[in-house]
């Protein structure tokens, strides 16, 4: 990745607790136009949170998100809205809506936010389910089609608006392998193909080195950024023992003998 | 054979613990307390040492006890030997034993009677808050759906109002015309006294209409249809569908909430105007079977003592109703947290809230009526 790319975004000083137990200790990272970022870390390590503060969910307590230079949460709301109509988002579990047929649910933005009549919308829709293999899906209902299908689904959803960032929430939660690895390739192509900027939460170590260009990783007990780098890069290079122990399963001990127990 | 403990004493200051016969977790298990209070009596001892040949079977009640005294014993700082245990029941204690280095989150153990008072104040502040917030925005949503803005789907919108409607006509049915025999025979009994039974017609007509009828649909469809909003869009919270319409930048309360009120305020005086017909229906059928009044002279009666005031005092009720069950069904859905017991906790708020609120709101518009003299 060349140095001078700007930054799409840029979190600096980010706290936030809830009562008195801190979930997100002094957050600072940027992602640059164009690359796939992975905020990875174990469970519990405020990662989902972070993702919460990201999309426009959760106000974090201290701290600045930029988008492109643009401070997220000291914008009025008409702002925050437009700002977030550029995000695409994949939660863990699809979400999606429930009432609605796959088709209606990829349509429901476009007819809110596009001017394309209805029989584009419906070319449209059928566009964005054959781009993640569900052509001919789009009348069924997300209760009649499997979990992996789903995900897929609320993929052509999340990319419906074509949005310049988007973010995935454990894409592969849930899914066998191939249907894991099949949402990577997908991540993959989207970067190529939509040169969007790409933020994925995970704790995969398949997904984070297939996909990942850099990556930020989370300290369950500090709640702080402890590494950021390449995947591979920190693999290689990192010094921090949590860094090897987390991206090697704990495999290649770098505590002192005897910490750990194994089996 | 039953789990037995007994001690040697090899070397001074060395405690052998030996242990024999059936340790597993279904077989009655000695006490901990045993060596502890070997150990007691014995203050000169620095190391325990065990001998597990007599063991005939194991689980995890010989690890639990194990567990409990090798923790006592680091508190007393005596020396705990491994050695002499069976190979797993060594795996499972250093398994258990190792050292955590993860922080544990402080839990918030009971607090003091007076920091519960004070939460519990903020909290009824914060949720007094939390609905007049929610009726904010509800009243912004019907703002938008009359200048046409809002977004509305109408298919939808009709599957809501038939599944608070119509599907519920048999139920409404079947309460309302109970409850208009219900009225008659209690009515009859004591006019029977008077000999004046025909009134048996104006008691049914002007308690069905007036209030009973809205009541009643109001407590009926508080718990099939208040219950079913919350269940609904508590679900789609647990399920992040709310999340993904705020990413959209679509008010859930627009897109959800505003349909379920409209359906429900359209839907509620309708149900009750049927309530109230089957009621008298109820009454009538009574009256003229059991308690042999005349059909005729109790329609009439039924006609002069129902005045065109008493229908809208009804209808008024419903309204009100159809509102308050609405309101409280969406909110407690669309406040609910993520997990399958807070689902249950909102479902049971928003019929409990709505019946709650339904019975004041009764005094309340019974009060009025009677300072308005209507």
């Amino acid at each position: 990745m060349e140095a001078n790319v700007k930054p799409v975004i840029t979190v600096r000083n980010l706290d936030l607790s809830y009562d008195d137990y801190a979930v997100m200790n002094n957050l600072n990272f940027s992602v640059k136009k164009g690359e796939i970022f992975i905020v990875m870390g174990g469970s519990g390590c405020g990662k989902s949170t972070l993702l919460k503060v990201l999309i426009g969910l959760k106000e974090p307590e201290k701290g600045e998100v930029l988008y492109d230079g643009i401070n997220f949460w000291e914008q009025d709301e008409p702002t925050q809205q437009k700002i977030m109509r550029r995000f695409g988002v994949l939660y863990q579990g699809g979400a999606l809506w429930s009432s609605f047929t796959l088709g209606e649910n990829i349509a429901l933005p476009l007819q809110l936010y596009s001017a394309l009549s209805p029989a584009q919308i419906k070319e449209v829709v059928e566009l964005k389910l054959a781009l993640v293999g569900l052509s001919g899906y789009a009348d069924f209902y997300p209760s009649e089609i499997s979990g992996g299908m789903c995900k897929r689904a609320a993929l052509a959803r999340a990319i419906a608006l074509d949005p310049d960032i988007i973010f995935f929430d454990e894409p592969s939660a849930g899914l066998d392998p191939l249907s894991a690895r099949m949402l990577d390739d997908l991540i993959l192509q989207l970067k190529d193909t939509l040169g969007a900027t790409i933020v994925v939460v995970t704790h995969e170590l398949a997904s984070i080195f297939a996909v990942g260009d850099n990556a930020a990783l989370l300290d369950t007990e500090t709640k702080s950024v402890i590494a950021i780098g390449s995947p591979k890069d920190l693999l290689a290079n990192s010094s921090d023992p949590r860094v090897i122990q987390f991206l090697t399963r704990g495999e290649r001990q770098a505590t002192p003998a005897g910490k750990e127990f194994k089996l | 054979m039953l789990a037995k403990i007994s001690f040697e004493y090899p070397v001074t200051g060395t405690l052998r613990v030996k242990l024999s016969g059936n340790w597993q977790i279904h077989a009655a298990l000695p006490a901990e307390n045993e060596v502890i209070s070997e150990l007691a009596s014995h203050k000169e001892v620095t190391e325990i040492t065990f001998d597990a040949s007599g063991v005939d079977g194991w689980g995890s009640g010989l690890v639990s006890f194990l567990f409990h005294l090798i923790r006592d014993c680091e508190r007393k700082n005596i020396q705990v030997s491994h050695q002499g245990l069976p190979q797993g029941v060594e795996k499972l204690l250093t398994l258990a034993l190792r050292v955590h280095t993860r922080l544990i989150p402080q839990k918030v153990t009971h607090a003091p009677f007076l920091e519960r008072v004070g939460d519990k104040a903020l909290q009824v502040g914060a949720s007094a808050l939390t609905l007049l917030d929610f009726l904010g925005e509800l009243t912004v949503a019907f703002g938008r759906l009359i200048s046409g803005k809002a977004y509305f789907r109408r298919d939808e919108f009709i599957t809501i109002v038939q599944k608070c409607g119509a599907n519920a006509l048999w139920l409404v049915s079947l309460i309302s015309v109970l409850v208009g025999i219900i009225l008659a025979f209690i009515g009859a009994i004591q006019l029977k006294l008077f000999g004046a039974q025909i009134f048996v017609a104006d008691i049914v007509g002007i308690a069905m209409i007036r209030v009973m009828g809205a009541v009643m649909t109001g407590i009926i469809m508080s718990g099939r249809t208040g219950a079913s909003f919350a269940a609904e869009l508590g679900l789609m919270q647990v399920n992040e569908e709310i999340d993904a319409l705020k990413t959209l930048g679509i008010s859930p309360v627009e897109f959800l909430v505003m349909p379920r009120v409209l359906a429900l305020v359209i839907m509620m005086p309708l149900l009750t105007l049927y309530a109230d017909f089957m009621g008298i229906a109820g009454g009538f059928f009574i009256s003229t079977s059991v308690l042999d009044l005349n059909p005729v002279e109790y329609w009439q009666h039924t006609q002069s003592a129902v005045r065109l005031a008493n229908l809208w005092v009804g209808l008024t009720h419903s309204f009100v109703f159809g509102i308050i069950i609405a309101v409280s069904g969406c909110l407690r859905g669309i406040k609910c947290a993520r997990s399958a017991e807070a689902l249950g906790e909102a479902t049971t708020s928003a019929v409990v809230s709505a019946i709650t609120s339904i019975v004041i709101a009764t005094a309340i518009i019974t009060f009025i009526c009677q300072v308005l003299g209507v």
